[in-house]
């Protein structure tokens, strides 16, 4: 499956990762490559068969918590790793509504 | 299906409104959806916060049962189909008060489907509204663009709230009418006590989908959604614009452009949000961190056997029980508070005094001072006290409002305020005799010309025994003895 | 004091036990090796003092006879794991500088139970790829060498430093992660045993996610009782992981020892792909014959959707991870490249924090996820996954656990593949089924190649059967007898 400049464009704006222009034809080439490779599940008959999701384990039941405060109250912590923040806030740069 | 009266009329003739609502309402709960920091409202900035909710490495969510809990309820509420099994998906998009990349959200498979709503129209009148669909999803944090020139800032406080996004069918005609849904709605969360229904702190926010189309026309037209609008009123003054707006772009040959709008409150109209524009593709797949939502019949039973009298099932049982007409028991039921309130008091008394007195004196007293039932100084107990003494015969109607200023003012019950202030109403019938005599003999000519066909003047007479008595002597008593003496 | 490095785990806890020599001699020995194979690059970050400070409290309980399951055992952590104050780096340059606030569930219960921490492990970055190679933090080098050729080798990934640590003799035991082979295939890569639990056996809480339906942790040893005993303390609940499996751990020690008398060998013959070399179709049947000479029945069977197994992982994982890998956002943690505006920063920092193998799978997984191909390849994927895994549901009715290869072929050269995703993807061609069906797996040290390199057998049991898989594994380790030992550190 070939992918072209402006699709390849288009899911790096999508996944937010800056692809420069002269970058876009090797990768087109890359993912198309991966693309085309996978293709092949499309000859696999998966008529009836549904798709698996969540755990592999069967019977399993998603678990449920209490509805307790136990956790929170650590904005120091919640904060410290961050590049920038200021008066108890994470800063980013200006968001242009 | 829509009433002649909501068309609009435009220049080239009648449009017919076509209005979906989807209302997000915060759920009653301690703790978040999928994380156990706190719900809060106006905590410092990102105190309640967890590792969970901060989207950091390796952090996992685990459902809390109280907001599944809510959600069925709620879908109980609304007479709808609950999904014994739903499916968290991942909505993504990046944006800095959505700290995973993703809302988790249900997309395909919401835990509550088709239900009903049936709006109370001003006219006394009911209308059925669907409801599609009402699914849990997380609330993003907040973003403060205007704490500093060139940044904004991100508190997280908000971030991982479980929401209810709950979506009607395009059912709705009119500005009224989507007030009267939110109106609804809003009271039977209440009554569910799955969200407190407070606009004001953003637990409920509303985004409405809105087409027009030639009265007559059963084709639906192209919808703008208008995002985010967060009070009644500004719910039906947006609808009012936008209604308007999109007639005029047809009539004047335009195309109306499918897409999101904002109202701005300040200026009464809605904008098109441009900066938003750009192509949103949500990739929403299941959540792998979770399973599927898989729902115990049992519990749901339970949760169904728990459920509150709702504002219907009340409305018409008031109606019954207490033969109120449709509309005073439909404001009686609007909270629950205050039907619980006219119940107290309208249980072994005249159901049609107490409504009155609970919509007329109490009520107007609450609007005048801006309380709350519960915060208000005369409970049902002390009013039902003095109900008791206009049934009695002690107090008459007039003199009941004096005593219940009082009461409000110093929260005595009516009986030691009646006691206190010598207010008992004299119906000893030999005392106003005394007094009805003293009237007609100094105004003799008055007497005359009223046996003469001057009917009028009766209400002369009972005023001044009235006056004489200091208003105390009982109406009833008075009118009856002056007709037989002034007959005699 | 020489020889406490080449313990394993069992032995060293019984020399401790005996008081042969003390957790501080042993965390010593091993601070001392750390430093000797520098040059291997096996750690991104040393923590000798915390070691030894673990190694001190051992003592102290090891002198009041309270000791516990993994008391002083000196393990290195695969550079996945949350650490408590210690950099935490996926081999990724985006998370630059972060100390998590918190400790992963897995690598608490070890301390729990005594374990003390060496380092943390390199890896491919966000654990994507089979050669360590994609980390940040330069290429992992396999201890072993071809014979007559010292080009480094890889130690396979993406558990290369902990597969390379545990090789060189500079750590009793390790920690790694497997997604699609990646603590299986550098077991097999480095000589040593790898085993990867059911899913849900134990918990991601804590451990940077790649792609949720398939990562697990597990143990890496130089033995299969080592893993047993490591897993043991690994495994368990977690209240804080909805896919955690609630069901007791067993004794998987106690397990051993019990031979394979009856015990019926799946022999799948999908696995017998075109251009298996020779040597490792002969290495498979010795590993039948071995198991066979013990007692158990080789029994032919078929799973015949395994071609499909790596295609439909390179949809899933990605699809996982470009979700999963959102939060690298320059926000709250990490790198921050500055931009004009807010999507700038986003875009630069990702652009610049995530390495190439990374950025490529995040756009597949954008791409496969976005609107219009949603259904031809995630939700298709999802299907041939559900068959997959039924393949194995059929072939565990007739058999109790399934004989593979591990890998198919010997550690490479660093730089080899590099510029052939596919066929950098191919070395997980044994080892994805197992992920995506959610079951156990373990590779054992089974034999060298004719050029000196080690090669390794994979067991697979039905899901929660780790106790039948650490029986047929002893087996095979006990018969291979692989006692060789790598020469480059």
């Amino acid at each position: 499956m070939a992918l072209d400049r402006t699709t390849v464009a288009h899911i790096a704006r999508l996944a937010r990762i800056k692809v420069k222009e002269h970058e876009l034809d090797a990768l087109a080439g890359e993912l198309g490559g991966i693309l085309a490779w996978v293709e092949q599940l499309q000859e696999v008959n998966v008529d009836g068969v549904e798709p698996m999701t969540g755990s592999v384990t069967p019977g399993m039941k998603l678990k449920m918590r209490e509805d307790v405060v136990d956790d929170g109250g650590i904005r120091d912590k919640v904060l410290g790793n961050a590049p920038k923040s200021a008066a108890g806030f994470f800063a980013v740069p200006k968001v242009i509504e | 299906m829509a009433g002649s009266t909501n068309l609009i009329d435009g220049r080239t003739g009648k449009w017919e409104v076509v209005l979906g609502l989807e209302v997000h309402a915060q759920v009653v709960s301690n703790a978040k959806l999928f994380s156990g920091a706190a719900t809060a409202f106006g905590a410092e900035p990102n105190t309640q916060v967890s590792y969970v909710d901060a989207a950091f490495p390796g952090m996992l969510p685990v459902i809390n049962r109280r907001c599944v809990e809510q959600a069925v309820r709620t879908g109980l509420g609304l007479k709808a189909r609950i999904n014994l099994r739903s499916v968290f998906d991942r909505k993504n998009y990046f944006y800095p008060d959505l700290p995973p990349g993703y809302q988790i959200s249900q997309y395909k498979q919401p835990i509550v489907g088709k239900g009903t709503i049936t709006l109370d129209l001003a006219d006394g009148a009911t209308r059925s509204v669907g409801i599609t669909r009402l699914h849990l999803e997380q609330d993003a944090g907040k973003s403060l663009h205007d704490q500093s020139p060139g940044e904004t800032y991100v508190d997280l406080n908000r971030a991982g709230v479980a929401l209810m996004e709950i979506v009607s069918e395009p059912d709705l005609r009119s500005a009224e009418e989507a007030a009267a849904y939110l109106r609804k709605l809003r009271s039977i969360l209440r009554y569910l006590g799955s969200c407190d229904g407070n606009m004001e702190e953003g637990s409920m926010r509303c985004d409405v989908n809105l087409s027009v189309r030639r009265a007559g026309s059963t084709e639906l037209g192209t919808r703008c959604e208008i995002k985010n609008v967060n009070s009644v009123r500004f719910v039906m003054q947006a609808i009012e614009y936008e209604a308007r707006r999109q007639v005029e772009v047809i009539e004047d040959g335009g195309k109306v452009v499918q897409e999101t709008r904002l109202f701005d409150s300040g200026r009464g109209v809605t904008r098109s949000m441009r900066s938003k524009e750009e192509a949103h593709d949500y990739r929403y797949f299941p959540d792998p961190d979770l399973l599927p939502l898989e729902l115990d019949p049992a519990w749901v039973e339970e949760i169904r056997r728990t459920l509150p009298e709702l504002p219907d099932e009340k409305k018409a049982r008031f109606e019954r029980d207490y033969k109120l007409n449709a509309y005073d028991a439909g404001v009686l039921v609007a909270e629950r508070e205050s039907a619980e309130f006219f119940e107290a008091i309208a249980k072994g008394r005249d159901a049609k005094i107490a409504a009155n007195w609970v919509m007329g004196e109490y009520f107007g007293y609450l609007n005048k001072h801006g309380l709350d039932l519960p915060k208000a100084p005369v409970d049902a107990t002390r009013l039902g006290g003095l109900i008791d003494l206009i049934a009695d015969g002690t107090l008459s109607g007039r003199m009941a409002k004096e005593v219940f200023e009082e009461m409000w003012r110093t929260g005595a019950p009516a009986a030691a305020i009646v006691e206190a202030k010598g207010l008992q109403q004299v119906t000893d019938t030999g005392a106003i005799e005394a007094e009805i005599d003293a009237v007609l003999g100094s105004a003799a000519d008055k007497v005359a010309e009223y046996r003469a066909g001057k009917d009028k003047l009766f209400g002369f007479f009972v005023g001044q025994v009235m006056k004489r008595t200091q208003g105390k002597a009982s109406p009833a008593v008075v009118n009856e003895l002056l007709k037989k003496k002034l007959q005699g | 004091m020489t020889g406490l490095t080449d313990l394993t785990i069992a032995a060293a806890r019984e020399g401790l036990k005996a008081k042969r020599f003390s957790a501080t001699e042993l965390a010593r020995a091993h601070v001392a090796a750390m430093e000797r194979t520098r040059a291997l690059n096996v750690f991104v970050t040393e923590t000798p003092e915390r070691a030894l400070a673990a190694a001190a409290a051992s003592d102290a309980r090891l002198a009041k006879g309270e000791a516990r399951p993994l008391e002083g055992i000196p393990l290195a952590i695969k550079d996945l794991f949350c650490t408590e104050g210690v950099l935490t780096t996926a081999g990724s340059h985006i998370l630059d500088g972060f100390k998590p606030p918190y400790e992963s569930t897995v690598t608490a219960q070890l301390w729990r139970d005594g374990a003390a921490m060496l380092g943390k492990t390199n890896m491919d970055e966000f654990a994507m790829g089979s050669s360590t190679t994609t980390s940040y933090y330069r290429p992992t080098i396999n201890p072993w060498a071809r014979r007559g050729d010292n080009r480094p080798l890889v130690p396979g990934g993406s558990s290369g430093g902990s597969s390379a640590v545990v090789a060189a003799r500079a750590a009793l035991g390790a920690t790694g992660t497997d997604t699609g082979g990646s603590i299986r295939q550098p077991a097999a890569f480095a000589g040593i045993v790898g085993m990867k639990p059911t899913y849900g056996r134990c918990s991601r809480w804590g451990i940077v996610a790649f792609a949720s339906s398939l990562d697990q942790a597990g143990p890496m040893t130089r033995s299969v009782r080592d893993a047993a005993i490591m897993l043991r303390s690994m495994a368990g609940h977690d209240p804080r992981d909805s896919t955690s499996v609630d069901t007791a751990v067993p004794d998987y020690e106690a397990a051993l020892g019990q031979g394979v008398k009856g015990l019926r060998v799946g022999i799948p013959k999908e696995y017998r792909v075109d251009g298996m070399s020779a040597e490792l179709d002969r290495l498979w049947q010795r590993g039948i014959e071995w198991l066979t000479a013990a007692g158990a029945k080789p029994v032919d069977i078929s799973l015949p959707h395994t071609k499909y197994a790596l295609p439909t992982y390179y949809i899933i994982a990605p699809a996982e991870a470009s979700s999963n890998l959102a939060r690298y956002d320059g926000t709250r943690f990490g790198l921050r490249v500055a931009g004009d505006s807010l999507t700038e920063m986003y875009e630069n920092t990702r652009a610049e924090g995530f390495g190439k193998e990374v950025r490529r799978r995040v756009m597949i997984g954008t791409y496969v996820l976005s609107a219009g191909y949603y259904d031809a390849y995630y939700i298709r994927a999802q299907r041939v996954r559900a068959l997959i895994s039924r393949d194995f549901t059929q072939a565990f009715q007739k058999v109790d656990v399934i004989l593979t290869p591990t890998a198919p072929s010997t550690a490479f050269a660093i730089g080899e593949k590099a510029d052939d995703p596919i066929a950098m993807y191919l070395n997980d061609v044994f080892t994805v089924t197992v992920n995506l069906a959610g079951l156990p797996g373990i590779s054992v040290p089974a034999g060298l190649s004719a050029d000196g390199l080690p090669l390794g057998l994979q067991l697979i049991a039905k899901a929660f059967d780790e106790e039948t898989l650490f029986r047929a594994a002893e087996v095979v380790e006990e018969a291979a007898g692989f006692t060789a030992r790598p020469g480059g550190y």
